[in-house]
């Protein structure tokens, strides 16, 4: 093999699992370090720079870093990460004085279609360098499918007030209670660019279901009565209720009736109970307020009686998973089976939708309804001045998505406007730093403690439901928060290996509590993963490879379960093992938004 | 400074016959200088003792003082262990061999323990063949009393304070091929590849086994001039590499034909010697003294396995000593009572 290149900031990058798996690159470690500092207010910065919404996600972030957390793999459970970050926002001071403020005019022009997470993030990034934002909405307050979609038992409308208020507060002009009904009319308006975060609007609906139309009064699409819940225009709901779907918004829309009066609510469901979209999570939150999740049971009629809507009848299917990975839902023969019900809540999934982006406009869609981008870097449409992020680019996803969309179309917008060439990104914000204290001291808590992953408490289950705005969550405490954090394995701490110094003494194999380092003879890859002490199978983490050695040999570390414990480092007698603090901002519009020291 | 290691292992660390991982062997987060060949040593007895799957509690670790003597604390945690005085640990190994028979003796010695204040002790081991593995650390110089040359010291080779040692050294390898151990291999503690299948085998000896290794001091010998740094060991070794097959493991290897030549132990278990073309055969004495002092006048270390005898008699047969451990023993095996002392007597009038 090749010997690594640790000058290319992706190297190390990747190892830091959570930070590489969040969309937006927050860099995990460092506010987790913050929090058991508790310098809650910095910890807080730091995810605010990233992932502008900290309090909302803390709370509602669909946590792609947890999967992936390196904890994950050498012990049950990873870092409860997302809980953390909750942590931060509960927890900081005073922090509006320390964000940035809109920058001097520069003369641009941008207008922001749709006010979801992905424009509020354009918005922010571009508000510093002197961008006149104008951000249109249909609703009457910003926030997009955060403030219409996610209930208030899940994210508090202060909090979304609190973040949102951020933004807005940095000279955005916002153009609310404002659909906007022609793409042809906006590029007219003397807008230097366009950007649409409209997101993807339109539920699903199963139209051709026998009693759609007689029993229309009392079927309702998931995303619009939710919206219509969040705004205050329905308040109640039948008392049995059945829920279509297996994602997400099925999760939300079930706990949702159980505040509005639903007794009887039932999730009714297709595919089997292991392979629904919605996350193991959110399926636990449902569970636990009493609500089934019937599972391999497909939707067959609205049954009718006197012109009302009086339930359901389903047929029974069961999963078939060929080789490929295809999988078959096929009738088990049995009888349907009837379910009764007042209300239908159909939460089957969402799509894209572009009524108001005119053919003559030369932006182009793809078969799927979604607009033809040029790559996932600069999010730039077939019509050079029009940009698409977030739900509206590729389909629904998630807010972490959106924003990380948002700081990329920032960057595009921001090069766009000078005159720049897109494709030219700016490098990502990286330092490495040695963390040596002493002979063997280093500057964070090295060894990980064993505690296992603590757990949220929850408000009391009959206070949840009498009323929709009570949260459910109620948050870490600073103790609790404190042991959490600890369990962090610090994977931002670099073990940087320098060939020249090593006197091939072993003691760092030795030493090694997770077997991670072996030296041996070079071979391809496929060879050398074989050949280590504990052979590297997980291939989506990468060997570590030095030149070769004097005695001919290369040092091989394979990353998968470096616990960047720093014992290498410390036994090592010629500092050839260093622990180095590596940190990684993605490039953002506006470089510095926060100071934190 | 980490005392303690994380008690997280790989998941997919392999576990031994017993189902244990080579965590379950290791001990202390060692206390040595960062880089001692010593704690390779002890990485390397960890790893002998896992791979041949040899229970931790039927071994007891012996040493004398030095920072070689300090090891047995960072191996095998939950093995015995006795830590005796400076020079002494022959006379504490064989009273624990004859009294406990069925446990693995494993001694752990330096240079100047052994070949300075301990030398009239350890001839008087290998003469009575002592049931156990005895491996010395060898650095030449006293590391724990800051790097004053020891006995083993190589004439003119030079210590960090910059002077010369004025005196031939003592080859304890072919001292204790001279003195009639029954097994006797050199090795370097930064050949693992070749340290571990001899301490498994040494282990499997019945009767005294000793390994000289070499094992550069960091602190105090890893100088330019020093024959026993890591570079100049490295430099000059010759090294005739072994593989370890326990007794009813199969042999998984495949040797070429005349590439290898195997030796069995009482127990079954199989030494394979590679680098026959060498016509090495560790059955003679005279070839293992010829084959060490050619070595020694070239300024090569020549490690391997030098000389062994698969029919020796440990000290416990030789004096019929008790055939259980006498802590097994019963009060009225341990004291025969008033009728047999008469008996005895009267045998003696
Ligand atoms: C029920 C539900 C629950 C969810 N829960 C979570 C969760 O817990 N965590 C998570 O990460 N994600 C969640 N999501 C997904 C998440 O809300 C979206 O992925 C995210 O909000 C997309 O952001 P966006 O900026 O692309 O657009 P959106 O948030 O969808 O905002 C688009 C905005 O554009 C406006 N708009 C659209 N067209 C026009 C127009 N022509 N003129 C003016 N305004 C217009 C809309 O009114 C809307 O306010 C959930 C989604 C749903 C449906
Ligand atoms: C009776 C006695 N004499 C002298 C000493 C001082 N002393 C301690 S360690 C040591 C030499 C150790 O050398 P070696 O056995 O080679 O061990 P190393 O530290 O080199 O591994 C000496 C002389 C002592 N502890 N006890
Ligand atoms: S930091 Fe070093 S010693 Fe610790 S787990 Fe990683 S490689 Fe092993
Ligand atoms: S501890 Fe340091 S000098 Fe020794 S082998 Fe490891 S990296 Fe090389
Ligand atoms: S002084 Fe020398 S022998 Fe002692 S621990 Fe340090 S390196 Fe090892
Ligand atoms: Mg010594």
């Amino acid at each position: 093999m090749q010997a690594t290149d640790t000058t290319n900031p992706e190297y190390f990058h990747k190892v830091v699992d959570c930070q590489y798996a969040c969309p937006a690159h927050t860099p995990v470690p460092a506010y987790i370090r913050l929090i058991a500092q508790q310098r809650y207010t910095d910890a807080y910065l730091i995810n605010w720079e990233s992932n502008v919404f900290p309090g909302v996600l803390g709370r509602t972030c669909d946590r792609p870093c947890e999967p992936a957390c390196r904890r994950g793999r050498v012990e049950a459970e990873p870092v409860a990460i997302c809980r953390l970050k909750r942590v931060a926002a509960d927890f900081k001071d005073e922090v509006a004085d320390m964000l940035p403020k809109a920058g001097p005019p520069n003369g641009k022009k941008v207008a922001l279609i749709g006010a979801g997470p992905a424009s509020l993030t354009v918005a922010r990034d571009l508000a510093p360098l002197g961008y006149e934002v104008h951000l249109y909405d249909a609703q009457a307050k910003g926030g997009g499918f955060m403030r219409s979609q996610i209930p208030s038992f899940r994210l508090p409308e202060s909090v979304l007030d609190e973040e949102i208020g951020y933004i807005l507060n940095m000279g955005i002009s916002t153009v609310f209670s404002t659909y906007v009904d022609s793409m042809a009319g906006m590029l007219t308006k003397g807008y230097d660019a366009i950007f649409v975060g409209s997101g993807a609007p339109r539920g699903r609906d199963l139209p051709k279901l026998p009693g759609r139309k007689e029993a229309d009064a009392n079927i309702h699409i998931g995303i619009n009565w939710l919206a219509n819940v969040a705004f205050e225009h329905t308040k109640e709901i039948g008392k049995r209720v059945i829920v279509l779907g297996g994602g997400n918004t099925a999760m939300d829309c079930c706990r949702t009736s159980r505040r509005l009066g639903g007794e009887e609510v039932n999730v009714i469901v297709r595919s089997p109970f292991a392979d629904m979209k919605a996350s193991p999570w959110e399926k636990e939150d449902a569970v636990h307020e009493g609500i089934p999740i019937i599972d391999n049971h497909v939707p067959r009629e609205f049954v009718i009686e006197k012109g009302k809507l009086v339930g359901m009848t389903f047929d029974k299917v069961e999963a078939i998973y060929h080789e490929d990975g295809r999988r078959n839902l096929v009738s088990t023969g049995e009888d349907p089976v009837f379910f009764p019900c007042d209300d239908v809540l159909i939460a089957i999934g969402q799509e894209n939708a572009f009524p108001w982006i005119e053919k003559e406009t030369g932006i182009r869609f793809t078969s799927w309804g979604t607009p033809i981008i040029n790559d996932d870097e600069t999010f730039q449409s077939t019509r050079k001045e029009v940009f698409f992020g977030g739900d509206s680019a590729f389909g629904p996803s998630n807010i972490i998505t959106a924003v990380a969309h948002g700081h990329k179309a920032a960057v595009s917008i921001d090069l766009y406007c000078q005159g720049k060439n897109l494709s030219k990104r700016p490098p990502p914000h990286v330092t490495l730093v040695g963390q040596k204290m002493g002979i063997h001291e280093w500057s964070y808590d090295s060894i990980p403690i064993t505690d296992e992953r603590k757990i949220v408490p929850l408000e009391d289950l009959k206070k949840s439901l009498s009323d929709r705005m009570v949260e459910v969550e109620l948050g870490f405490d600073v103790e609790t928060a404190f042991i959490e954090a600890e369990r962090c394995l610090n994977c931002d701490a670099q073990t940087v290996f320098t060939d020249a110094n090593c006197i091939e003494c072993d003691a760092c194999t030795d030493i090694c509590p997770t077997s991670c380092i072996t030296f041996t003879q070079n071979a391809p890859e496929g060879e050398l993963r074989n050949k280590l002490l504990v052979p590297a199978e997980n291939t989506d983490q990468d060997l570590y490879v030095s030149g070769t050695l004097p005695t001919g040999r290369v040092m091989v570390k394979d990353e998968d379960v470096c616990l960047h414990c720093g014992l290498c480092a410390e036994r090592c007698p010629t500092a050839a093992w260093d622990m180095q603090m590596f940190l990684y901002n993605m490039a953002k519009a506006t470089p510095d938004l926060v100071d934190v020291k | 400074m980490s005392y303690y290691k994380p008690k997280f292992q790989h998941p997919k660390l392999p576990k031994n016959e017993l189902g244990y991982t080579v965590a379950d062997y290791d001990g202390a987060v060692s206390t040595l200088c960062a880089g001692c060949g010593h704690d390779s040593i002890s990485g390397a007895i960890r790893n002998a003792c896992f791979l041949s799957a040899i229970p931790p509690h039927r071994i007891a670790k012996l040493s004398g003082i030095g920072c070689s003597s300090k090891m047995p604390t960072y191996f095998l945690g939950k093995s015995h262990g006795f830590n005796s005085v400076h020079g002494r640990m022959p006379s504490v190994a064989t009273g624990a061999s004859v009294a406990n028979r069925d446990l693995i003796y494993l001694g752990v010695s330096g240079d100047g323990d052994t070949a300075s204040i301990g030398m009239g002790q350890f001839v008087h081991l290998i003469r009575r063949n002592v049931n156990m593995t005895y491996i010395v650390a060898n650095n030449g110089c006293y590391g724990l009393t800051k790097g004053q040359d020891s006995a083993t010291a190589d004439l003119g080779s030079v210590g960090k304070y910059g002077v010369k040692n004025p005196f031939d050294g003592i080859d304890l390898a072919s001292l204790a091929v001279l003195q009639g151990a029954s097994f006797v291999a050199r090795s370097f503690s930064g050949d693992k590849e070749q340290l571990e299948p001899l301490i498994r085998a040494a282990m499997a000896h019945r009767g005294f086994a000793f390994i000289d290794v070499v094992s550069p001091c960091v602190t105090f010998a890893n100088n330019v001039g020093s024959t026993r740094s890591y570079a100049a060991t490295r430099d000059n070794l010759e090294a005739m590499p072994i593989d370890f097959v326990p007794m009813r493991e199969e042999i998984r290897t495949q040797y070429k034909e005349g590439s290898s030549q195997t030796v069995t132990l009482h127990d079954g278990s199989i030494i394979h010697l590679h680098k026959a073309s060498r016509k090495y055969k560790p059955d003679s004495r005279e070839d293992a003294l010829m084959a060490l002092q050619t070595a020694n006048r070239t300024g090569k270390v020549l490690t391997g396995l030098l000389y062994l005898d698969t029919d020796s008699q440990d000290l416990n047969h030789t004096l019929a000593l008790a055939t259980k451990p006498l802590n097994s023993l019963g009060k009225d095996e341990l004291c025969p009572g008033s009728r047999v002392l008469k008996s005895i007597n009267e045998g003696l009038r």
